[in-house]
């Protein structure tokens, strides 16, 4: 079971479409793949809005507690607004004030500094429900995917979470790859998305911004020793940007497996929410999507 | 806004533009709204003096575009323990007060995984033989100048391989402030993809804060997500659709229902991609663009004297729980 991991450094390269592409090619085309899916952006999930998924499961995640002080408790020492880093307890109040202290849910990163060291134990521990991940059925294969909600932490700790299960479930279930739609940056949720994978596809786009987060990205997956390919996306936006990452990666013994033209194609199939090669399978971009899956299959 | 004291400095108008999903405009958006303010044209009455932060520190890009050079740079560092092995009695109490498991008490020492650590300081509080010192772990920088339009600029790099970009944004913020720099009337801060902390941690204490969406079924999804945060914060928020023209009209339906005022419409050009992906800035590729973003700081500042007018934002945060 090889793990494929699709990532880019700055958002909005196009990694999802070409993660949709791949389940259909894997699913649909010759030679066959049994694939399963895991989207690992879990901040803004869209991989379920091309995939067309049937929701079979859905789970509760919960992350981080958060520190709450009980006013009736709380004798306005101020150690918690003294040992918090965050800046996450609010207060010395103003005169007259009857709640001494309290604090920002948002700004809590749940260390319990504080509750360890109230003298008077006014403060507890409350979980905090962070999102939901879901295993769904698609036309392509098995989709584990989630909802972080909004202002929420522990990106990095569902993006775990949602591979495990996946890999859980396609060893189980006997399939061949786990294709997985990596977040952008290369923070704790990128860290956590490339962590364990057999082999890390980049998706760049030739732009001054796209060039400088694929040197990013690149580090950070050679930080970790992971063997990692390179597409290029848009490449006719910028055709010496797109020279640029060939002769750069070139020096440094990275392959590029193929560039995809700027296709309004692609966006359109967002739209009706399909993969770009099932709407439209002989535009310029699902043939040279074709073409990166042809040669990425060998290694997989 | 707030009324200014005399003898006191008026606090800047903060306005930070987010997006939920990555490469819909956000530091296209932001740099060209930096740039219209130092340079405002002719008809405008004032000029404001302008910060721009750029919080995406896990893929900085307004650099490219601002061109600041950098004169002041500073580690950001997290403390991280270190336990002295003469005074520790592997009681454990340590590994028992962290929530991150980033000490784990295994034989005759306890171990310290630095990657997990958030640097709370929790462990070293609780131990009771004074047995854990505390280290500062290098995580990323942060920069600082002057850019050629004279706008102070700084930007936060996170590390290879450290996972905490929250602590750089904390720094980062400070330093848009006295006594680290001349105060500035606007602070225009440049904020990471997604909904989570680093969002979070950028756009805290924003009176503004201004989406950048594409209109498509994913920008939608995720514009959805960034109003969520804009409600739970309670900063009233605006929408910039960029890209205009692709995709369909489902972004403009949600904007009317959730009351969110659509502020700017970059019609999609493959000119402007063009330009942009050569590094170009948007006023250079198309100079009209300069008013419209004047035009909208003007409609933000209006928008945020008639707060009411943003106000079923909060509701939608809470529709949606």
């Amino acid at each position: 079971m090889k793990q494929l991991v699709i990532v880019s450094g700055k958002g909005g390269t196009g990694k999802t479409s070409l993660v949709a592409s791949f389940a259909h090619l894997a699913s649909h085309h010759s030679p066959r793949v049994r694939a399963a899916f895991a989207d690992a952006d879990v901040d803004a999930a869209n991989l379920e809005l091309v995939l067309a998924p049937d929701r079979r499961e859905s789970h509760e995640f919960w992350g981080k507690s958060v520190a709450e002080i009980d006013p009736h408790r709380c004798e306005g020492c101020g150690i918690c607004h003294n040992v918090c880093r965050f800046d996450a307890v609010l207060g010395p109040p103003a005169q007259g004030d009857s709640i001494f202290y309290r604090v920002d849910p948002l700004a809590c990163e749940g260390c319990a500094a504080c509750f360890y060291q109230c003298p008077v134990q006014a403060i507890r521990m409350v979980p905090q429900l962070a999102g939901q991940w879901f295993y769904s059925e698609t036309p392509y294969g098995p989709l584990f995917h989630a909802a972080l909600r909004p202002a929420q932490e522990n990106s990095g700790k569902l993006v775990s979470l949602v591979k495990q299960q996946a890999l859980r479930h396609a060893e189980n279930a006997g399939y061949n790859l786990l294709i997985v739609d990596g977040p952008p940056g290369i923070g704790c949720p990128a860290i956590s998305a490339v962590s364990g994978a057999d082999l890390v596809l980049i998706v760049a786009e030739p732009s001054v911004a796209g060039i400088h987060d694929l040197h990013l990205v690149l580090e950070l997956t050679m930080h970790f020793h992971i063997l990692t390919l390179v597409c290029i996306n848009k490449a006719d936006i910028h055709p010496q940007g797109a020279a640029q990452i060939e002769s750069f990666c070139a020096e440094h013994d990275i392959e590029v497996v193929g560039s995809i033209p700027f296709d309004p194609s692609v966006s359109e199939a967002i739209t009706r929410g399909l993969p770009v090669t099932v709407f439209r399978p002989s535009s310029p971009a699902s043939q040279h999507i074709e073409r990166i899956w042809q040669r990425l299959l060998p290694m997989l | 806004m707030e009324s200014n004291i005399p003898g006191t400095t008026p606090r800047p108008l903060r306005i930070a533009v987010a997006s939920g999903k990555g490469g819909t405009g956000k530091t296209t958006v932001a740099t060209s709204l930096a740039l219209s303010l130092v340079e405002p044209p002719l008809t405008a009455t004032s000029q404001p003096q302008v910060a721009f932060l750029d919080c995406d520190v896990e893929g900085p890009n307004a650099h490219l575009y601002l061109r600041p050079t950098f004169d002041r740079r500073e580690d950001v560092v997290i403390l991280v323990p270190e336990v002295d092995a003469s005074k520790c009695t592997v009681c454990g109490k340590c590994a028992e007060v962290c929530q991150y498991h980033a000490i784990l008490v295994l034989g005759t020492t306890p171990l310290v995984f630095p990657h997990l650590c958030h640097g709370c300081g929790s462990c070293a509080r609780i131990c009771p033989e004074n047995a854990i010192s505390e280290q500062p772990h290098p995580i990323g920088v942060v920069e600082a100048g002057i850019t050629p339009h004279g706008i102070f600029f700084a930007r936060g790099v996170l590390q290879t391989g450290e996972p905490l970009a929250t602590p750089i944004i904390r720094r980062l913020k400070q330093w848009a402030i006295p006594p680290f720099t001349p105060s500035h009337s606007v602070i225009i801060f440049d904020a990471p993809p997604g909904t989570s902390c680093p969002v979070v941690e950028t756009a805290r204490g924003a009176d503004f804060l201004l989406l950048v969406t594409e209109p498509t079924p994913f920008g939608l999804h995720d514009l959805r997500l960034a109003a969520q945060v804009a409600g739970e914060l309670g900063i009233p928020a605006g929408v910039v659709i960029n890209r205009d023209g692709i995709g369909d009209e489902s972004v403009t339906s949600f904007c009317a229902s959730a009351g969110l005022p659509i502020l700017m419409r970059i019609p999609f050009q493959r000119a402007i991609s063009e330009g942009i992906a050569q590094g170009r800035a948007l006023l250079d590729i198309h100079p009209e663009y300069r008013t419209q973003f004047w035009d909208m700081f003007q409609h933000i500042q209006d928008l945020l004297e008639h707060h009411s007018q943003v106000g079923p934002l909060r509701k939608l945060a809470t529709d949606s729980q």
